[in-house]
């Protein structure tokens, strides 16, 4: 969490010489100090934090100059549009914008709980001795690299998926009337739903520890006075810690989501990649506008295949910066009134 | 039943629940740390270390990935560090309450999670396209920018935990703020500026969205930088996907090479810092 600023800075002027006048001997007269390694360092630092805000600017300049024949050839249809057809020289976003969003909406829909769990047994639950460790560990899952979430996706866990989880999947929620719709099809192992669950767990970390964190502000007094009055340790959590951390724990899942939105390598692995989308089962494999990417980029044609792509790289770029601004914000409001409380 | 009892009740069950949740964490993490030391042990052996990145249904190495992997790392640490740094002097020590502060402190964060995969389009189109051709240079810029905000962000969360009063005992004594900040504000925070330093190697080491479009990959033996370079991710997510059973071994070797390197880093920085670094 950062802190609010603790007001103006100090100047750093004070005369050097100013003792030596002050006992009255022979003025000694000593060199100012130069200003000029100040003005050096000063504008160095604020050159290279400049850098960081430009290279914002020029990923968007070169996506947007790189996509420039898409966005002028198919315009906003593109958005809509499914037909990806490199031969034909048609391309529309609709599958890969599709794969991304319902990939993502899995992934939350398992790792929110979850992490939700996991800081509350962090927080409340854990002998104080087991806390550090327990957390390093969540937190080593995000530390995994992606592609090893992607060959072990592949290889170990889709295998298993297909043979047992999805089966079993479909002889249950499958049998329920609309949702059933969501778990039937071929059990491939590999998918749309296969993706989300390898999002989900490469997302908890982040949500988990966001949520740990923010929990942990939460001031004891107010706590303590709820166990006072006899609340049970779920009614605190529920009643009294969620509503104190709220906007910081959507700031947490909103961060995930950022995450889940633009991870690349585990779905690619994972996800099936094909263009074509006849149903809306949940087992069918798909493709997402990072799968897509980094399947077809290196071998695609110059001109308008590798605009679309460019094209479908900045759209994800754009609801990225868009979702981690939302929870940069929620969580630097937390961070605010944190500040104002104590 | 009685109130207190339900209340109980959904008390006792949210609890196990937790413990569920906090299980459901580790079973993955257990879960894919034994397949990678089972599979990837078995497909360790000295060529993995010695030999180049063989055709497909021959045996070979990895070293020529290893290689690639660690000169690009190494390279774009160099580049990303420094910048990194100074930039998050700025930011804890001149750029408070001014706009270009918060400002870059809010893209930075954003860059932080942004879609390394976009890193590499930009890459492709600044470096790469006007080049002609993919290069281990284009792989070294795009992992640096990689590593910039890293550098950036714990850099300024530990200059703010260096108290102000040693700022100002500095002052006091004289000094320029620019020494001031140099001998003392940063000779305090070495730790935890080293800790960001191996956060952000860990994070690049097992890149590969970037590398897709910049470094692309090579099956041979190469120094030179302006020329496409082998390297770890890559070599694996080419080798995992194939149907042949030397190249997946290899690809559990590597698996397991890059899992513990990161490992290995995320706790050497853990145990070297204790704060916690990460906003």
């Amino acid at each position: 969490m950062t802190t609010p600023d603790p007001g103006a800075t100090m100047t750093a002027e004070v005369p050097l010489s100013h003792s030596s006048r002050a006992l009255n001997r022979e003025p000694v007269v000593r060199k100012k100090p130069s200003q000029l390694g100040e003005i050096i360092f000063a504008n160095l630092t604020r050159s290279f934090a400049f850098l960081a805000l430009a290279s914002l600017a020029g990923i968007i300049v070169s996506l947007v100059y790189g996509a420039w024949p898409s966005i002028t050839k198919f315009g906003l249809p593109f958005l809509w549009t499914s037909d990806w057809n490199p031969p034909m020289a048609k391309f529309g976003a609709l599958i890969p914008i599709y794969g991304t969003l319902v990939t993502s909406v899995i992934a939350l829909v398992i790792a929110v709980p979850v992490s939700f769990g996991i800081a509350i047994f962090l927080t409340e639950l854990s002998p104080p001795w087991l806390r550090r460790p327990l957390g390093t560990a969540i937190e080593l899952l995000a530390a995994i690299p992606s592609i090893v979430y992607g060959m072990w996706g592949l290889l170990v866990f889709a295998p298993i998926f297909g043979q047992y989880i999805q089966p079993a999947l479909m002889a249950t929620i499958g049998q329920v009337p609309l949702i059933g719709k969501l778990f039937s099809g071929p059990t491939l192992g590999v998918g749309l739903l296969s993706a989300g669950i390898i999002l989900s767990i490469m997302i908890i970390p982040f949500i988990a520890s966001v949520m740990r964190d923010v929990f942990e502000i939460t001031p004891k007094m107010l706590k303590e006075s709820a166990y006072g009055v006899g609340a049970t340790t779920w009614e605190v959590v529920w009643n009294v810690v969620l509503p104190y951390t709220k906007t910081g724990v959507i700031g947490g899942i909103v961060l995930g989501l950022g995450r889940a939105l633009g991870e690349t390598m585990a779905v690619t692995f994972v996800i099936g990649n094909t263009n074509f989308l006849s149903n809306i089962s949940l087992f069918s494999p798909g493709n997402s506008i990072t799968s897509a990417l980094a399947n077809e980029f290196a071998e695609a044609e110059p001109g308008l295949h590798t605009a679309s792509l460019i094209e479908l790289g900045l759209i994800l770029f754009l609801i990225t910066f868009v979702v981690l601004a939302f929870s940069k914000v929620l969580l630097m409001r937390l961070a605010r009134q944190e500040g104002g409380k104590t | 039943m009685t109130l207190i009892k339900k209340r109980k009740l959904i008390n006792n069950v949210a609890l196990a629940l937790s413990l569920g949740a906090m299980s459901f964490g580790l079973f993955w993490l257990a879960w894919i740390l034994v397949t990678i030391l089972q599979l990837g042990v078995a497909g360790l052996s000295v060529a993995v270390f010695t030999q180049m990145t063989p055709p497909p249904g021959s045996a070979g190495g990895l070293a020529n990935a290893i290689f690639g992997s660690v000169v690009m790392v190494g390279l774009a640490t160099l580049i990303g560090t420094p910048i990194g740094i100074l930039a998050g002097v700025y930011l804890a020590e001149y750029g408070r309450g001014t706009v270009l502060g918060h400002a870059t402190r809010f893209i930075n964060d954003i860059l932080l999670s942004a879609p390394s995969i976009v890193i590499g389009l930009f890459v492709y189109a600044a470096v790469v396209k006007p080049m002609g051709h993919f290069s281990a240079a284009a792989g070294v810029i795009a992992l640096a920018l990689l590593v910039i905000p890293v550098v950036i962000r714990t850099t300024e969360n530990i200059l703010r935990l260096v108290p102000d009063t040693l700022r100002e005992a500095a002052s006091a004594l004289g000094a320029p703020k620019w020494i001031m900040i140099m001998q003392v504000t940063v000779r305090a925070s070495q730790a935890g500026i080293m800790t960001g330093i191996l956060l952000a190697v860990a994070r690049i080491a097992g890149e590969t969205a970037p590398l897709m479009f910049t470094a692309l990959s090579n099956q041979f033996w190469s120094t030179d930088l302006s020329q496409p370079m082998a390297n770890l991710p890559m070599t694996i997510f080419r080798f995992a996907m194939s149907p042949f059973k030397d190249w997946q071994d290899l690809a559990w070797a590597g698996v397991l090479l890059i899992t513990a390197g990161v490992l290995a880093l995320n706790i050497v920085a853990r145990i070297l810092f204790k704060e916690k670094l990460t906003a």
